[in-house]
């Protein structure tokens, strides 16, 4: 018994061994806790407040009092873009864990249940996913009316069947391998042989997934605040910024510039983290 | 084979009615009246109470169901709460855009990808390799939106190459279409240059070089051919993405496309253009991947023997299967 | 006396990995008379196949590196000779064919179109002479010409490996390397395949290096046999000397692990022990920490290739080498 936890342990920590030799997927960790922190603690980090204007201030360059120089209406850049990064993480990680929970619950019940439960919800899912994913989310959210919180909801539900389908497939491949009959040979339970032998061999290809879909959902937030569906005025996002940048880009377009960059760092960091733990989780995979 | 295709189509019936379905229930539950915003101040509230009923909108939730069926198999799509016009004809007018915008993009993508997937595959471990990845990963971090405003900056704006917006001459299309393939560009070349990694080791290679053939040869005729097969599996899954994409872009670039009217017609709680629009948008989506799935079941014999021909086998054992796609392919931009 | 199709002097192969620098062939010697069947015997991870592979020089080059050793074959020293050279041996000269059926064959092409590239990739003529030849082929491993067009995954796993060794001898090669021809296989059709493989060998006249860790293939096919121990020949002589005559420790070990239906016995006897690290570059005789007969001359100095019977030759200290 013992025995069988020390293994347990040492894979988990075999995968963190292999992680941390991957020197892109460490640095990403950390560009990430950064961010997140960022997020949290944006009452404390910015120098003004978002919606501080000052008109004198309109289109002001880089100082040492702005750092980032300031927008049309004289807000200091740099402050909007450290609150933006608590819409746009929210818009990520709210919607990817929505989409998570609800999707991983759906595939654990058809992987595990099997028979007309399953094709039942592939069913569904297959409606599902035959709408093109923006499109869906565009439309719930427009229909739910423009709100951060609606589209959060409008990404998270339009994602769900990604996760679906990835635990469904994992559970079925798992299930029918041999372990699983020895397991059931040594009399273990049903609920035992979840818990302890499905899923934590299931999850890992789960577990890119949704690393990869936080990123992804970062750029659907975007996107909707963009056309004006997500966060909302004067709450800055960065998908927003860009659009507020977009009539004068003639101009200033370096006002477009810093929250693009903003979004693609962060979408670059979750991905690169993401190819790091599907080669840490499957090194076979690798080469 | 026609069996399969036949049952495939009989099967997007119920995915539609399915489609349907569940975009009348969103419209129903959520807020928003559209009468209100189209008259506005105009009509007093009876009269926007008549206007109601004589739309249907004050009908049960089923009965709306059927009618809005029976007036599709009638070809009757709707009239644009907006515009007053019929809905088939606004959707037909603005359709082309987008199916050109798309498939334009889809080819590029294709045309650009997989060549950049070989050559990253067989220059494996150099930095053109690993430049390669890296600049795939970039393209598929980044907002398409945000891509798309940086370069209409640099090429529209400052070089005055192409045209900002404005897609009535053919120059204009250039910058949507290569903005929009890029992403999708990446993708493939990721794509193929795992499968021609993953193919490149096989046996049946290391047998090509045994019979003596130029490393050239191997690559080309053996080892692509089979790499390219997994990808021909999500192109179809791409064209979904790029159809959901290509929304945005039609605004920025001010096509008169499918997803820019939709977008608007969203805005304007337009039910019936918005019903309609999901539906031969995601019917379109249902008849590509039909498409390609009938074009990858005749391109690999795997597959292919199992539908036609006289020697009907059952399914090949795994290891001989076609490789499987490098990841879920749904994610990025806009999609 | 026969003449030699293939003369091995010395080779030295390496791999270079970001972990470990690996010594998989240490100095191997050996010659292949015309028409004979010489079985190369081992462990896995002895260093067979990648003798083999260097012969045709398709060894993947990051990481495996041929350091040193001339191969003498038709006139000239494959280790020298220009890729577009040996592009015209492989598969034409000598030919290769590998372990594992099931992924030998591409699965996108057909059976015949595999068999006829082979043909046309070394002899210019007609496309429909070539398809003649294949077809030719096929019938010649017993496989029915109609099947010409079906695809690999139509075929059974044996079925398979004849379409192999017809692609292989298509061009009527000096020398076959045949890489465990019939691991894979079930036995009856091992014995089919084998008895094919004879056949066509003595109506071809082509020598043959047979690789294989099974002692009853060997018995069955073997003119001369090789003994291969951790990259080198440990043992060498023909069939006879090699089962009645064994001299090595290794090979008599290896006889001996054999399990007997003849005798009554309680337990196997294997040999103690792993086989080297392939890492390592001992001081003395590489089989010294598993010998049962080991001496500390063994363990400090290697030992010389000893000719204990004409032909018969024996690395060990212990053979009546002298000091």
């Amino acid at each position: 018994m013992n025995e069988a936890y020390r293994k347990k342990r040492s894979k988990f920590g075999e995968v963190v061994r292999r992680l941390k030799k991957n020197k892109a997927a460490v640095f990403s960790v950390f560009v990430l806790i950064i961010i997140v922190l960022v997020g949290i603690f944006a009452d404390y980090l910015a120098p003004y407040p978002y919606d501080q204007q000052n008109y004198s201030l309109s289109f002001a360059k880089p100082s040492p009092e702005h750092w980032l120089g300031c927008d049309q209406l004289g807000r200091d850049i740099l402050s909007r873009l450290i609150y933006a990064t608590r819409q746009s993480l929210q818009l990520g990680i709210l919607a990817t864990a929505i989409a998570g929970i609800l999707g991983i619950t759906l595939g654990c019940i058809a992987g595990y249940y099997g028979g007309w439960v399953d094709m039942v919800i592939m069913r569904f899912l297959d409606i599902y996913q035959s709408i093109p994913m923006f499109l869906l989310c565009v439309t719930l959210a427009a229909v739910m009316g423009p709100s951060l919180r609606n589209a959060v909801l409008a990404i998270g539900i339009s994602t769900v069947p990604l996760p679906a389908r990835l635990m469904r497939a994992s559970i079925l491949t798992v299930r029918n391998q041999e372990f699983i009959e020895a397991a059931r040979m040594c009399n273990a339970s049903n609920r035992r042989i979840i818990l302890k032998h499905i899923i934590p061999n299931a999850i890992a290809p789960v577990i890119v997934s949704i690393t990869m879909t936080v990123g992804m959902n970062i750029l659907a937030g975007a996107s909707l605040s963009y056309i004006g569906l997500g966060a909302q005025p004067p709450i800055p996002e960065w998908g927003t910024m860009v659009a507020d940048a977009r009539n004068i880009m003639r101009d200033h377009a370096i006002l477009a510039l810093y929250p693009g960059l903003c979004i693609m760092i962060t979408v670059l960091a979750c991905n690169l983290l993401g190819d790091g733990l599907r080669d840490a989780l499957d090194p076979r995979l690798k080469n | 084979m026609l069996r399969f295709i036949g049952k495939r189509l009989l099967m997007m019936i119920p995915i539609m009615l399915g489609i349907i379905l569940v975009v009348q229930i969103f419209i129903t539950i959520t807020p928003g009246d559209p009468v209100r915003l189209m008259s506005g101040d105009l009509l007093s509230e009876e009269e926007m109470e008549e206007l109601r009923v004589q739309l249907g909108l004050r009908d049960p939730f089923f009965v709306r169901y059927v009618n809005y069926i029976k007036n599709i198999l009638r070809g009757d799509f709707g009239t644009s709460y907006r515009t007053h016009r019929p809905v088939l004809t606004e959707i037909m007018s603005r359709f082309p855009y987008s199916l050109l915008l798309v498939s334009v993009s889809l080819a590029l993508a294709l045309a650009i990808g997989i060549p950049i997937g070989i050559y990253a595959a067989t220059h494996q471990y150099s930095w053109k390799d690993n430049l390669s990845i890296i600049a795939a990963l970039f393209c598929v971090s980044m907002p398409s939106f945000w891509f798309a405003l940086m370069l209409i900056q640099l090429f529209a704006v400052k070089l005055r190459i192409f045209p900002p917006s404005g897609v009535d001459r053919w120059i204009g299309w250039v910058l949507p279409s290569v903005t929009l393939a890029l992403e999708y560009c990446a993708t493939i070349a990721r794509q193929t240059r795992s499968n021609m990694l993953e193919v490149i080791r096989q046996d049946y290679i290391t047998t090509a070089r045994a019979k003596g053939l130029a490393e050239r040869k191997v690559r080309y005729r053996h080892a692509l051919k089979n790499a390219i097969i997994p990808v021909i599996m999500i192109v179809g899954q791409i064209f979904g993405r790029a159809l959901g994409g290509s929304m945005i872009f039609e605004v920025i670039f001010s096509i008169p496309g499918l997803g820019a009217y939709t977008i608007s017609a969203l805005q304007n709680r337009d039910y019936p253009v918005i019903m309609s629009s999901v539906l031969i948008l995601s019917t379109l989506f249902a008849v590509v991947l039909l498409i390609v799935d009938v074009i990858f079941a005749l391109v690999d014999p795997r597959i292919r023997s199992q539908y036609i021909g006289k020697n009907k086998r059952k399914k090949p054992p795994v290891t001989q299967q076609p490789l499987k796609p490098l990841e879920s392919v749904e994610g990025g931009n806009a999609s | 006396m026969p003449d030699n199709v293939l003369e091995i002097r010395d080779l030295v192969v390496e791999y270079h990995t970001d972990d470990a620098h690996i010594y998989a062939v240490n100095g191997v010697s050996l010659n292949v008379k015309k028409g004979e069947t010489i079985g190369l015997v081992g462990e896995t991870g002895a260093g067979k196949t990648t003798i083999a592979k260097s012969i045709l020089r398709i060894l993947q080059s990051p990481p495996a590196k041929i350091c040193s050793g001339s191969i003498m074959f038709d006139g000239a020293d494959l280790m020298k000779l220009s890729e577009k050279e040996m592009q015209h041996i492989r598969g034409n000269k000598i030919a290769m064919i590998f372990q594992d059926p099931m992924t030998a064959l591409n699965p996108i092409e057909t059976v015949g179109f595999q068999i006829e590239e082979a043909i046309r990739l070394h002899n210019k003529i007609s496309r429909v002479e070539a398809v003649r030849r294949a077809c030719e082929m096929l019938e010649m491993v017993g496989i029915p010409a109609e099947r010409y067009k079906e695809y690999p995954h139509q075929f059974s796993g044996g079925m398979k490996q004849r379409v192999v060794i017809a692609m292989a001898l298509a061009c009527k090669p000096m020398l076959l390397l045949a890489d465990e021809p019939t691991t894979a296989l079930d036995v009856t059709i091992q014995a089919q395949v084998l008895e094919m493989m004879n056949d066509l060998k003595t109506k071809l006249n082509t020598s043959v290096i047979l690789i294989t860790h099974d002692l009853g293939v060997v018995a069955n096919m073997c003119d001369s046999v090789a003994v291969v121990y951790a990259g080198e020949i440990v043992e060498y002589g023909t069939a006879e000397d090699i089962f009645d005559r064994t001299a090595h420790p290794y090979t008599v070990g290896l006889f001996n692990s054999l399990p007997r239906l003849n005798t009554t016995e309680r337990r196997l006897k294997p040999i103690k022990g792993l086989m080297l690290d392939p890492t390592i570059k001992p001081p003395g005789c590489r089989f010294s920490d598993r010998c049962p007969e080991a001496t500390e001359k063994c363990c400090k100095q290697p030992p010389p290739d000893v000719e204990v019977s004409p032909g018969h030759i024996v690395k060990c200290w212990l053979r009546g080498g002298s000091n």
